[in-house]
């Protein structure tokens, strides 16, 4: 419902610009040419996607995603020692995790909602774990960012990849940024 | 060492898979047909919001509202041009990939703008979007701090992401 209501905002903030600026012709041509763009986009990704999502499904079967699970257990059982106690709830998280790490949204989703499931217990209210545990899942943590490297490609960077420093500090800081918002918030907020 | 990243990638993860004794080839083919499908069900997105997009710039509304913005969003060190991305970002997935799609090929993919939309694009997720699925999917109705918290944490990535390129930038351009 939200993307409707900014949809219909932003084609008649266009077309009131469009109108009290007098240049409607191009805003018609823009429309058109937007659409094609549309398409144009999506076939300068998928190449790249096609390939990129089939390397992923190669280090899900070698078992990377367990690997890097297992690596990260110990730091995850820090930020969550209460789901910590349960054996299957903690190999849920860190499987959410390692699976937003590698780029393999599709299975950390279903691993998250599983987690969340397990840790919510009874009542419809959130646990300050599990506040963390989604603030930690909306701040993307990505090792690899192929569709925004996919369109830096398409687009004829130089070195398509060369974002990848900036985008690791980046992810951090607006991780540890929302986890200790987050923790700060448990001691004034209360359920 | 960035040159190399991708070949070693795909000789390391395809090794590693046949020391497991698998199916490297056929992963492959598995996991690029899901790629190209996830990609097919975001067409119609795009095309819509790209439309939308190209209006908005043509109109001249996206100047007006950087220009309405910049004010704030130089106090913080983010560049006004990216203002519509970073208004989006937290809401739709596929209207940033649009939004940022456009200052990319608009500005210049090596440019301190084009680089900055990719740096935020690739480092940020659409916040509303997971808390309403990992709260909906479980029937939580109280999210307590849950978004305020997750809204900290887009600011300091959209700050950062802002820093980090002037920053990388300088050095290797």
């Amino acid at each position: 419902m939200a993307m409707s209501v900014i949809w219909s905002g932003m084609v008649l903030l266009s077309l009131l610009f469009a109108v009290s600026g007098g240049c409607t012709g191009a805003v018609s041509a823009a429309a058109l040419e937007g659409a094609a763009s549309g398409v144009r986009l999506a076939l300068s990704l998928a190449g790249t996607l096609c390939l990129w999502s089939g390397l992923m499904k190669v280090m899900e079967r070698a078992g990377l995603d367990r690997k890097l699970a297992r690596l990260l257990s110990p730091l995850l059982r820090r930020i969550f020692p209460e789901a910590g106690k349960d054996v299957q709830t903690m190999g849920r998280i860190c499987a959410n995790v390692s699976a937003n790490l590698l780029g393999l949204g599709n299975a950390a989703t279903p691993l998250g909602i599983d987690a969340v499931q397990r840790m919510k217990g009874t009542g419809d209210t959130a646990s300050d774990e599990l506040c963390r545990f989604v603030v930690m899942n909306t701040a993307s943590i990505q090792l690899l960012p192929t569709t925004v490297a996919a369109v830096r490609g398409a687009a004829g960077a130089a070195s398509p990849f060369d974002i990848l420093p900036a985008v690791w500090i980046t992810s951090l800081c607006s991780v540890a940024a929302g986890l200790a918002a987050a923790f700060l918030f448990q001691r004034v907020w209360r359920a | 060492m960035a040159e190399l990243l991708i070949p070693l990638l795909m000789t390391g993860v395809s090794l590693a898979a046949l020391s497991k004794k698998q199916d490297v080839y056929s992963a492959l083919l598995d996991g690029g047909r899901d790629g190209l499908r996830i990609l097919l069900s975001i067409v119609p997105a795009l095309v819509m919001l790209l439309a939308a997009v190209h209006m908005l710039r043509a109109s001249g509304a996206v100047n007006a509202f950087s220009a309405l913005l910049a004010p704030a969003f130089r106090l913080f060190g983010i560049p006004p041009e990216t203002a519509p991305l970073v208004l989006i970002r937290p809401i739709s997935g596929s209207a940033a990939l649009a939004v940022g799609t456009d200052l990319i090929t608009a500005y210049g993919p090596d440019s301190l703008i084009g680089r900055t939309a990719a740096v935020m694009l690739g480092s940020t997720e659409t916040t509303f979007y997971t808390i309403s699925v990992y709260f909906g999917a479980n029937r939580i109705r109280k999210t307590r701090y849950a978004i305020p918290a997750a809204l900290i944490a887009d600011f300091t990535g959209f700050l950062t992401a802002s820093l980090t390129v002037r920053l990388f930038m300088g050095r290797t351009l």
